[in-house]
C-alpha cells in the first residue's frame, strides 16, 4: 500500500448506496453542519511540525519513560500502566488492540509506536494509508528479547544510544540474575495464579508470561502440563504440588488473603499451604518483560527463597 | 373508554377515507424520517475525533462530489472521505439491513421476539469468526494471514450462510417449510455454536479471547470503501425487495392457509425471506460484528407508531435501523475519544430505556 497518496482517495470507489444522497447530503451540510459541529472548537493542524508519538504497547510506554523521551508523547493505549503518571498525563487511545484510526489521528502523530499484535488490522492499515510514521515493536519474551525491544524503540525514536546504553544494563542485569539462579538449590515448584473467581483458579501454564519470569526466577512452573491461561481443576492443583502461589496485585481490586486461598480444597492440600506461601506481585513488574523485569525475576526468587540470601541487583536497569 | 354510540347523523367514515388518511399518515412519516436520516448521517460525517471545521468537512465533501481535486489536500481529507465517509454509508446500510431482517423475521415467524438471529446466521457466523480468531493463528500462519481482516469476514459470512442453509433443509419437508420447526431447530443450533464457541474460548490465549469479546460486541472501526463495495451488493437486495416482500407478509399474517388462499406464493416469500435475510446478516456481522438489538427494537418501536402493515413498517425499519445505528456510532466514537466504545454497548445503552419508555407510556397491553 502506497502512503503518500493520502490527498487522493478513492473517489471512484464510491458504493451504489451513496449516490442518490450525495447532492442532498451536500446542500443540508451547509446548513447543518456548522450549527452542530462547533462542539470540539476549530481545527489545530498548524502545530503538526513537532513530534509527537503515540504508543500502543504498555512495554513501550515504559522504555520511553525509563529512556527519559516521554516529553515527545502525546497518547498512549490503556494498557501503559507503568509509570503510572503515563494514563494521566497522555492520551488514552483505548486497548491496544482495539485501536480507533480516527482517534489516533485526531492527536496529529508523527510516529506511531506498535506493539506485536496491535490491532485491528483495518484501523492500522487506515493509519497506514494516512503516511504516519509508523513503527512496530517485536514483544520478546526473553532475555535478549528484552534487549532486542528496547534498541528498537530507541532506534525508531531516535534515541538509539541511551536505548543501547539501557538494553546493556538489562542485559548486565540478566546475567547477574543468571549468576544468582546458578546458587540455588533444589528448584521450588510456582504455581501462578491469574484469578479465583468462585474458587476456581485460571493458572498460567507453559508459554505464558508468567511461566517466563517464573523461570527467570529460578523455579518450575508447577502448571508446565497446561498451555497458556487456562482453568486448572483442584485435584491437578494437589496433584502439582507447588511450594508456593504467586499472584497479581491490582491496585483496588480486592486481594486475595492467605486465608482465603488457602481454605479452598484444592489450595489447602498444597506444599503452599503447609508453609502459608502466597505472594503478590504488580502485574506489569511482573509480566511486562522490559528493563525491570531482572528486578521483578529477582525480587520474585526472593520471595520463593526466603531461606538464601538474594542479593539486589547492582546493575540497575533503571535510571 | 368514552365511546359514543355514533348518531345518525355523524357519517361514519368510509373505508376509501380511511385508506386515504393511512397513507398519508405513512407518506409524513416516511418522509419525515428520510429527512431526519439524513440530517443525521451528514452530522456524523461532521462529527469526529479530529476536529474539522464545518466548513472545512462542506468543502471536502463538495471537492469529492465535484472531482475537483484542488481541495483535496492535507490529512483531514483521508479521515472525511476514507475513515468517516464509509463509516456512517456502512452504518447506514447495516442498520437497515440489521432492522428489516428483524422485521421480516418477526412477520415470517408471526413472533414478536424473532429476531435475525433466528435463521441461524448470527451463531453460525459468530462460531465461524471465533474459529477464525482462535486457530486462525494456527493453521493460516504464513498463508491467509497476511490477510486476517478479509479472512475474519469472509469466514462470518460464509459460516452464517451455511447454518441457515442446514436449518432450511432441517425445516423444509415436501416443499413446505415450518416456520415452527425452523425456530426450534434454531434455538437448538444456536446452543451448538454457542457450546464450540465457549470450547474454542476455551482453548484461546488471553489476546485473542480479548479479540473474540470486542468482536461480539460489534464495531464500525473497520468501514472502508473496500468493505462497504463488498457489502453493499449484498444487504442491498432485501432493500429493494421491502415492497414485494411486504405484500406477502401482510397476507401471512391472517395464517398460512389464509395467505396461501388469498394466491400468496407463501412457500416463494419465505424462501427468498430467509436467504435475503440469511445474506444480509451475514454481510452485516462480517463488516461490524455481532450487533444486538437493532434487530428485535427498531421494528416494534415502528410498529408502536405506525401499526403492523409491513408496507410502511420495512421502509420504516430500514431508517429507524440506519438512524439508530448511525447516532449509536456517534456516541461510540466521541464519548471516550481518542479510544472508542464498541457500538453494541451503545446500541443496547440508548435504544433499551427508549423501548422501556414507550412500554410504559402506553396504556394498552401490547399484542403483536
Amino acid at each position: 500500500m502506497s502512503t503518500g497518496k493520502a490527498s487522493h482517495p478513492q473517489v471512484t470507489a464510491g458504493s451504489p448506496v451513496s449516490r442518490p444522497s450525495r447532492r442532498d447530503a451536500l446542500a443540508a451540510l451547509g446548513l447543518a453542519v456548522p450549527a452542530l459541529s462547533g462542539l470540539l472548537g476549530a481545527p489545530t493542524f498548524a502545530q503538526a511540525a513537532t513530534d509527537r508519538i503515540v504508543v500502543a504497547g504498555g512495554v513501550v510506554t515504559e522504555v520511553i519513560y525509563a529512556l527519559g523521551q516521554q516529553d515527545r508523547v502525546v497518547g498512549v493505549d490503556s494498557t501503559s500502566l507503568f509509570p503510572a503518571e503515563a494514563l494521566r498525563q497522555k492520551a488514552n487511545i483505548g486497548y491496544v488492540r482495539a485501536l480507533s484510526a480516527e482517534g489516533v489521528l485526531s492527536l496529529k502523530p508523527t510516529l506511531l509506536l506498535l506493539i506485536d499484535g496491535a490491532g485491528p488490522p483495518d484501523a492500522i492499515s487506515l493509519l497506514t494509508e494516512s503516511g504516519i510514521r509508523i513503527e512496530r515493536i517485536a514483544d520478546g519474551q526473553t532475555p535478549e528479547g528484552v534487549a532486542v525491544k528496547i534498541r528498537a524503540i530507541g532506534t525508531a525514536i531516535g534515541a538509539a544510544e541511551p536505548a543501547a546504553r539501557l538494553a546493556d544494563r538489562t542485559a548486565a542485569s540478566f546475567r547477574e540474575l543468571d549468576d544468582l539462579r546458578s546458587r540455588l538449590g533444589r528448584k521450588r515448584r510456582v504455581l501462578f495464579v491469574l484469578s479465583l473467581q468462585n474458587g476456581r483458579a485460571l493458572v498460567g501454564g507453559r508459554n505464558s508470561s508468567a511461566d517466563g519470569i517464573i523461570a527467570l526466577a529460578g523455579a518450575e512452573n508447577a502448571a508446565a502440563a497446561i498451555e497458556g491461561y487456562k482453568p486448572m481443576t483442584d485435584e491437578a492443583i494437589i496433584a502439582a504440588a507447588p511450594d508456593m502461589i504467586l499472584m497479581m496485585s491490582n491496585g483496588g481490586n480486592h486481594r486475595t488473603t492467605a486465608e482465603e486461598l488457602f481454605a479452598l480444597p484444592a489450595f489447602s492440600q498444597t506444599p503452599a499451604a503447609a508453609a502459608k506461601r502466597l505472594v503478590h506481585m504488580d502485574g506489569l513488574y511482573l509480566l511486562g518483560f522490559g528493563p525491570r523485569t531482572p528486578m521483578a525475576a529477582r525480587d520474585l526468587m526472593a520471595s520463593i527463597y526466603p531461606e538464601t540470601t538474594i542479593p539486589p541487583l547492582t546493575t540497575g536497569a533503571v535510571p | 373508554m368514552t365511546f359514543a354510540v355514533p348518531s345518525q347523523a355523524m357519517p361514519t367514515p368510509s373505508l376509501s377515507g380511511l385508506v386515504a388518511s393511512r397513507r398519508r399518515l405513512g407518506l409524513i412519516a416516511l418522509g419525515g424520517l428520510g429527512a431526519a436520516c439524513l440530517l443525521l448521517a451528514v452530522i456524523a460525517v461532521g462529527q469526529g475525533a479530529v476536529a474539522i471545521a464545518p466548513g472545512r468537512v462542506a468543502a471536502i465533501l463538495a471537492g469529492w462530489l465535484t472531482g475537483n481535486g484542488a481541495a483535496l489536500e492535507g490529512r483531514d481529507v483521508l479521515v472525511v472521505l476514507n475513515i468517516r465517509l464509509p463509516r456512517v454509508l456502512l452504518g447506514l446500510l447495516v442498520g437497515a439491513g440489521l432492522a428489516v431482517s428483524g422485521a421480516l423475521m418477526q412477520g415470517l415467524f408471526r413472533n414478536p421476539l424473532a429476531d435475525p438471529g433466528l435463521v441461524g446466521v448470527s451463531a453460525g457466523a459468530g462460531l465461524a469468526a471465533a474459529a477464525t480468531i482462535v486457530l486462525g493463528d494456527r493453521f493460516l500462519a504464513g498463508t491467509l494471514m497476511k490477510l486476517p481482516f478479509a479472512v475474519l469476514p469472509f469466514g462470518a459470512f460464509c459460516g452464517g450462510l451455511v447454518s441457515t442453509l442446514v436449518l432450511y433443509v432441517i425445516a423444509t419437508r415436501e416443499g413446505r417449510t415450518s416456520v415452527a420447526t425452523m425456530l426450534l431447530a434454531g434455538v437448538a443450533l444456536g446452543a451448538l455454536s454457542g457450546a464450540l464457541t465457549g470450547l474454542l474460548s476455551f482453548v484461546s490465549d488471553d489476546r485473542q479471547l480479548r479479540d473474540l469479546t470486542f468482536w461480539s460486541l460489534g464495531s464500525l472501526g473497520g468501514a472502508s470503501w473496500t468493505k462497504l463495495s463488498a457489502v453493499a451488493p449484498i444487504i442491498l437486495p432485501l432493500l429493494l425487495l421491502m415492497p414485494f416482500l411486504a405484500r406477502g407478509l401482510n397476507g401471512l399474517m391472517l395464517g398460512e392457509a389464509e395467505a396461501y388462499h388469498l394466491g400468496i406464493p407463501v412457500q416463494r416469500i419465505k424462501a427468498m425471506a430467509i436467504l435475503l435475510v440469511a445474506l444480509a446478516v451475514g454481510a452485516s456481522v462480517a463488516a461490524a460484528g455481532l450487533i444486538g438489538f437493532v434487530g428485535i427494537v427498531v421494528p416494534h418501536l415502528v410498529r408502536l407508531w405506525v401499526g403492523p402493515d409491513h408496507r410502511l413498517l420495512l421502509p420504516l425499519s430500514a431508517l429507524g435501523g440506519a438512524m439508530l445505528l448511525v447516532a449509536a456510532d456517534i456516541v461510540a466514537r466521541l464519548i471516550v475519544a481518542p479510544a472508542e466504545l464498541p457500538i453494541g454497548i451503545v446500541t443496547a445503552a440508548l435504544g433499551a430505556p427508549f423501548f422501556l419508555w414507550l412500554l410504559l407510556r402506553r396504556t394498552s397491553l401490547l399484542d403483536v
